[in-house]
């Protein structure tokens, strides 16, 4: 398998401090890979490096045959405006932005894309709603169908679950094995470690710095998790610089 | 009584062109007020009026009371506050409304200085202020308001996405295009333009009315955006219309009557409007089944 997203010696986080401390690894095409940690972890951090949202500290991401704009990336926190006076049909068609840009025109066969993709949400029959009367829950749905017709390379889910109950979690995680199955590399962020042992063959288990990658069952021993959950929200204001940039 | 009501003002040729140059104004300032109101810088489009103050000052002192001046001096002053505080507030954390406010001020200060120092005729300057006792319409204030309107509208068509999915999801427009940035400052520049044709229908402080009332009386009958921009156009249209011909009648200033009328269409809206209406509220009746 080729590699997708390679970090190299990574590191990433706010005014100098890092919240993602020397990661190294690859994240091979087609990967199902959970990224699990406490909080404060650098999940977030992380994905928000690889999809260019924050510049490295040191280090860098270097991406295999998708460039990295060809991300499709859902945020933990969605800065979207609900009071917005947007039908769900049109923001789910916003996910064809490649294919129509600024002036290209929804043609007849985007539009059974589109209707593919709210069915397979099951978002039927909510199209002409305004984004603002969905409950939590259709939310996520309409981002997911979103997701779906930017047809990304990778797909990386900060926290997908979140607040969503447990008939909209397997629709939406039959969806990840949808992507999965076609050979997408997907990345997600996840706290329910009994979900990740079900569905993620990888995991990479964050605490600032990664305390153990690769197949999910030798990652999320409890020695391993026991060492995750003793990291502390290390930010001193007195820190010293990281040794080893001294030593560069 | 109609006769007198609408075909008596068309004698005067001065009522035409402020009819020709109100309706002109509707049609671009209607759907600016919206996106003005939708990414809740409602207040921006009267801070933004009194930033053009300085370029209309050097403008007047430039090339006196002409038209096209003052026009070109609003216009850069507005473009490049505008401009400004974007840069600042892309570049930084600071807040977009924080931001605006500082150029703002510092824009509105500025012009009262150059006002002062070089002695303008204040009584001339409140005619500019508070839009002009009778329609002192000029051609040349129509052609200005008329290239503004056409100007705005093609921006508005060639930026319509952007500019809807830069106020929805930013982040998600920024993850898939650059265009946001762009479709913002453009927006910003039709902000100013229409400040600029407000501003010479209607005088400064009241030019801003043309553009908020009516977006916000659409908001009350209409959820969908695209309906949003017409309404509120075909809203400030109608405002125009009767307050220009209020202002021959009654021989108040034509903002203020502009306004005005919006104004009660506005109190009517918040109470029988369809979307969220006092009114329907009270008799909203039975729930339905699903």
């Amino acid at each position: 398998m080729a590699a997708q997203v390679q970090f190299k010696n990574l590191t990433l986080g706010y005014d100098r401090h890092p919240a993602v401390h020397h990661l190294n690894g690859v994240v091979e095409e087609g990967a199902l890979l959970a990224v699990v940690g406490p909080n404060g972890a650098g999940k977030s951090t992380l994905f928000k490096g690889l999809v260019g949202a924050i510049k490295p500290l040191a280090g860098s991401i270097a991406f295999g045959a998708a460039d990295g704009r060809a991300i499709a990336y859902l945020p933990q926190v969605v800065d979207i405006d609900r009071n917005f006076p947007l039908t769900v049909y049109d923001m789910i068609a916003m996910g064809l932005w490649r294919h129509v840009g600024v002036f290209g025109s929804l043609s007849g066969n985007l539009h059974g894309k589109i209707e593919d993709a709210i069915a397979a949400v099951g978002l039927t029959g909510f199209e002409l709603r305004t984004i603002g009367s969905l409950s939590g829950g259709q939310f996520q749905r309409m981002l997911f169908a979103r997701l779906l017709l930017q047809d990304a390379r990778i797909i990386v889910l900060d926290e997908p679950f979140n607040a969503v109950d447990s008939k909209t979690v397997e629709d939406l995680l039959a969806l990840i094995r949808r992507w999965h199955g076609e050979k997408r590399t997907v990345l997600a962020a996840l706290h329910d470690i009994d979900l990740v042992r079900a569905h993620f063959p990888q995991t990479l288990l964050l605490a600032r710095e990664p305390i153990a990658w690769g197949d999910t069952d030798a990652v999320l021993k409890p020695a391993n998790l026991m060492k995750a959950r003793q990291m502390c929200e290390a930010f001193d204001e007195e820190a010293q610089e990281c040794v080893e940039t001294r030593a560069a | 009584m109609l006769n007198h009501a609408f075909i008596e003002p068309l004698r005067e040729p001065n009522v035409r062109h402020s009819l020709v140059a109100v309706l002109a104004l509707a049609l671009s300032a209607g759907p600016v007020g919206v996106f003005l109101m939708l990414r809740r810088m409602s207040l921006v489009g009267d801070a933004v009026s009194h930033a053009i103050l300085p370029g209309v000052a050097i403008g007047f002192l430039v090339g006196g009371l002409s038209v096209i001046a003052m026009t070109i001096g609003g216009v850069v002053a507005g473009i490049g506050v505008a401009l400004l505080s974007g840069l600042v507030t892309r570049a930084t954390e600071i807040q977009e409304d924080a931001s605006l406010a500082v150029f703002l001020l510092l824009s509105l200060a500025l012009g009262i200085v150059i006002v002062t120092i070089n002695g303008i005729d204040t009584t001339r300057l409140i005619d500019f202020l508070f839009g002009e006792a009778e329609a002192r319409m000029s051609t040349e204030k129509l052609l200005v308001i008329a290239t503004n309107t056409t100007i705005s509208l093609v921006a508005l068509a060639l930026i319509y996405r952007p500019l809807v999915l830069e106020c929805v999801d930013p982040h998600f427009l920024r993850s898939v295009s650059s265009a946001g940035s762009t479709s913002h400052f453009v927006f910003l520049a039709m902000l100013v333009l229409n400040l600029v044709s407000g501003f010479h229908a209607l005088g400064t402080l009241l030019g801003v009315g043309i553009m908020i009332v009516p977006a916000a009386i659409s908001r009350f009958w209409a959820r969908d955006v695209s309906r949003l921009v017409l309404l509120s156009a075909a809203t400030a249209l109608v405002s125009g219309v009767a307050g220009v011909l209020i202002s021959f009648h009654a021989r108040v200033p034509a903002g203020p009557a502009v306004t005005l009328v919006a104004g009660a269409l506005y109190c009517v809206s918040v109470v029988f409007g369809p979307v969220g209406g006092l009114a329907w509220r009270r008799l909203a009746g039975r729930h339905l089944e699903a």
